[in-house]
């Protein structure tokens, strides 16, 4: 099978075990990384499906790998039908602008007015892409490393920095960790803290909209290292049930943390033949290729509205960054990884796109890369002025007690009247 | 306490837990250590680092991030033989693993009328303080004082934490530690506007190098004193020594260490002898584990009370981020009640 960890025995050799086998990465810091355990197929290779055919049309997308862009920008195949040039100017500009508010507050951590973040490095093109295949009125259940949704949707970023910084204008009040939004007007179900609980909430949010004869899908998100939580795996089993009008996103970026997606199971099968296994069609995307990402979900979302249910999508792609502020990654993989992945950076492959097309000049990306940067330097400083939680300026601390029920108890008045409030 | 090794080193709860997990699996081939990042990175909180590339994969490895799994496996390595010692990356995050734990490590023995034990030791950083939200500063521990069957321990120094550990291990049931993570890098009396302090002049940062083990069950009296009994674990000890000061009364402070089984003699000689008593947890109050103690009390010492008994706690909300020093039941807090406790008539 392929998959990213191709090495199936344990190396070590103080190992006694009979046969006992942890999974190994294929390089450690000081190791030579390799990929070529990757099933990489080609562009254009996988022919266009109908959005209604049969479950069984989709097996060849099991393993093998759906892409549009080759190396060089070119758009290859049906699928690359699927996008329109708006959607990739659109797409284009909303990665841009997730990578410079990442890039803005990575530098706001460091200086110590936040202390902790999470960026979506090399893994923009999901999000947007995602977003650009929902309605209005659709739900998303994202991960930590979805703020791509946001800017896809238009979301003022002085407001996510507000609450990142958990200040006086945080729209939660400063009751979440930073990252953690709640953008219900956006179609943004409220992040948990806690991995997989979101994946059955999103395919029962798209079970209400089936029973209620509705045509708004719901849209799930899960890391490789999550599928391992047994949520995953009743979430596939009620998608595919009831068939629920639900994207199912597994974003295969090969790290949790410091353990491969080999630890969920990733060299044996892959992501898309495992949900197929629960009986839903599904895809392997190349995760980095914003039209492969956008035709896919476009597809499985037009496919979910007409009430044929749940298409399974796993996109494979890189954790580039830290898995967070307060990660290492070179204590425990090779760096060489980062410019070794061999699907590149979803940015730059869209940029290089634009340009051999002739859809955008380097001048007129370059305008835009600027403009981004100003843009979030511009929403930071606005943001600062309303407080910094470090700086003694965080939300009301009153609103601490406020929320836990529709209507406060009265023993939780009390103890908002013990504390001074 | 039982101590065969007398060279000390100074340590902080990190090291200590560390090298209590070095000592146990020098000893006994029989102890595997696990966890989500446990294995080659050492722990995100590296209390298990080192230990793959000394023991090898098979006595220490990476998990899948499935909380109910990786407990289910323990027990059932525990069920063959093993002594599995299981780290879970936040008590947040242990909850998955909740049946595994409550319906079956705990069960095991008695459903089984003794043909099967589950020697488990299941670690967990708990407690608030970091900055880290809803869901990395919960602190659980009533959810297991409730279940029979189980023990329940909470260190608050790294002398406690390796000697815990090691007694942990070798105890034939299961246990379930819960580390205050706040505590990992030195004493925090919860003026978080202070400087860290270490455990460098800690007393109970000189930890003995080599086996000992601290005895499960057993409290701890950190300050003696006449005015009132104050009950505590955890981040708390470090809280309610620096009340003590603020208020000026003449406390004693016990430190419980151990839940579950509980040390009611140390509780009940106290309490007869001070005739007050105050309790604090960082845990919600309703329900908490405070509640038990206070029953206990007043069951026990009833006729010599000259005060309510008093708790104080994490108010009855999920933690906050922005207003964790509102939530965080710090020494002032602790100090008024103290004062008001004593000077009750
Ligand atoms: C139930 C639960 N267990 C453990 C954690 C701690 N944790 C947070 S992120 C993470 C790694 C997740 O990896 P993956 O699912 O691949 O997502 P990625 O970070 O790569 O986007 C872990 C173990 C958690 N948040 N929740
Ligand atoms: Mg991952």
């Amino acid at each position: 099978m392929d998959g990213f960890a191709r090495t199936d025995t344990v190396t070590d050799q103080r190992d006694q075990g009979r046969g006992f086998r942890v999974p190994k990465p294929p390089a450690r810091p000081g190791e030579t990384p390799d990929f070529s355990g990757i099933n990489l197929g080609e562009p254009g290779k996988l022919p266009l499906l109908d959005a209604e055919a049969p479950v069984e049309a989709f097996e060849p997308f099991h393993h093998d790998l759906l892409r549009v862009l080759d190396m060089d920008g070119k758009a290859h195949g049906d699928w690359a039908g699927l996008v329109t040039d708006d959607d990739k100017k659109t797409a284009l500009k909303a990665m841009i602008r997730t990578r410079a508010f990442d890039a803005r507050m990575m530098r706001a951590q460091r200086q110590g007015k936040t202390s902790f973040y999470m960026q979506c490095l090399g893994e923009e093109a999901i999000a947007v892409g995602a977003t650009l295949a929902t309605r209005d009125g659709d739900m998303q259940f994202p991960t930590y490393r979805q703020q791509g949704i946001l800017f896809a949707k238009g979301v003022d970023p002085e407001v996510m920095m507000n609450q990142i910084y958990s200040n006086r204008k945080d729209p939660l009040q400063g009751k979440q960790l930073p990252v953690l939004y709640s953008f219900k007007e956006y179609g943004f179900f409220t992040i948990s803290g806690n991995l997989g609980t979101q994946w059955p909430q999103a395919v029962g949010w798209a079970m209400a909209s089936a029973i209620k004869n509705d045509d708004k899908i719901a849209v799930a998100y899960i890391g490789d290292g999550a599928t391992a939580e047994g949520d995953w795996h009743q979430g596939n089993l009620f998608a595919s049930v009831y068939r629920a009008p639900v994207l199912l996103c597994v974003v295969n970026n090969q790290w949790a943390i410091s353990t491969t997606a080999a630890f969920a199971g990733a060299d044996k099968n892959t992501f898309a033949a495992r949900m197929a296994s629960y009986g839903l069609p599904a895809l392997r995307v190349d995760g980095n290729d914003l039209l492969a990402v956008l035709a896919a979900c476009r597809l499985s979302a037009q496919r979910a509205r007409a009430g044929l249910g749940a298409v399974g999508i796993e996109f494979l792609t890189y954790r580039r960054g830290a898995h967070s502020t307060s990660d290492d990654p070179t204590k425990y993989r090779a760096k060489e990884e980062v410019e070794g992945w061999p699907l590149g950076d979803p940015i730059d492959r869209l940029k290089q796109h634009m340009i051999v097309t002739g859809l955008m000049t380097a001048d007129e990306i370059d305008t835009l890369e600027k403009d981004a940067e100003t843009e979030m330097r511009e929403a930071e400083n606005r943001a600062e002025e309303n407080g910094l939680v470090h700086a003694g300026q965080g939300a009301e601390p009153a609103a601490m007690f406020e929320g836990v029920y529709a209507e406060m108890p009265g023993r939780l008045r009390e103890q908002m009247k013990e504390a001074g409030f | 306490m039982s101590e065969t090794l007398s060279n000390t080193k100074t340590m902080n709860m990190i090291e200590a837990i560390r090298d209590a997990h070095d000592v146990a699996m020098e000893r006994d081939d029989d102890v595997v250590v696990f966890g989500e990042d446990a294995g080659y990175f050492g722990g995100v909180f590296r209390c298990t680092a080192g230990l793959q590339e000394k023991y090898g994969t098979s006595r220490c490895f990476d998990a899948p991030i499935a909380e109910s799994g990786i407990v289910g496996a323990g027990i059932g390595m525990a069920a063959y033989g093993l002594k599995p010692v299981i780290e879970i990356q936040f008590a947040d995050y242990i909850t998955p693993a909740y049946d595994q734990i409550s319906q079956e490590a705990a069960r095991i023995r008695y459903r089984s009328n003794g043909q099967f034990t589950c020697p488990i030791v299941i670690r967990t950083p708990t407690g608030g303080g970091i900055y880290g939200g809803q869901t990395h500063s919960q602190s659980p521990e009533a959810i297991f004082t409730h279940v029979t069957g189980l023990k329940v321990l909470i260190p608050s120094n790294p002398y406690d934490a390796k000697g815990l550990l090691i007694a942990a291990i070798e105890d034939p049931d299961p246990v379930i530690i819960l580390e205050p993570k706040r505590l990992y890098n030195g004493p925090f009396e919860g003026y978080h506007d202070r400087a860290l302090k270490g455990w460098k002049d800690h007393e109970d940062g000189q930890v003995p190098e080599g086996y000992y083990t601290v005895e499960i069950g057993k409290a701890k009296t950190v300050r003696a004193g006449n005015a009132v009994t104050v009950l505590c674990y955890g981040n708390m000890v470090h809280v309610c020594q620096a009340a003590q000061e603020e208020a000026g009364v003449d406390a004693e402070i016990i430190d419980l260490r151990s839940l579950l089984p509980l040390d009611l003699e140390a509780i009940e000689t106290s309490v007869k002898k001070t005739g007050r008593c105050v309790i604090v947890h960082e845990a919600t109050k309703t329900c908490g584990y405070g509640a038990e103690l206070m029953a206990l009390v007043q069951e026990r010492c009833f006729y010599h009370l000259e005060a309510p008994i008093t708790r104080v706690t994490g108010w009855d909300t999920p933690y906050p981020h922005a207003q964790e020093w509102t939530y965080f039941p710090g020494p002032t807090r602790v100090a008024a009640a103290l004062k008001k406790v004593v000077e009750a008539k």
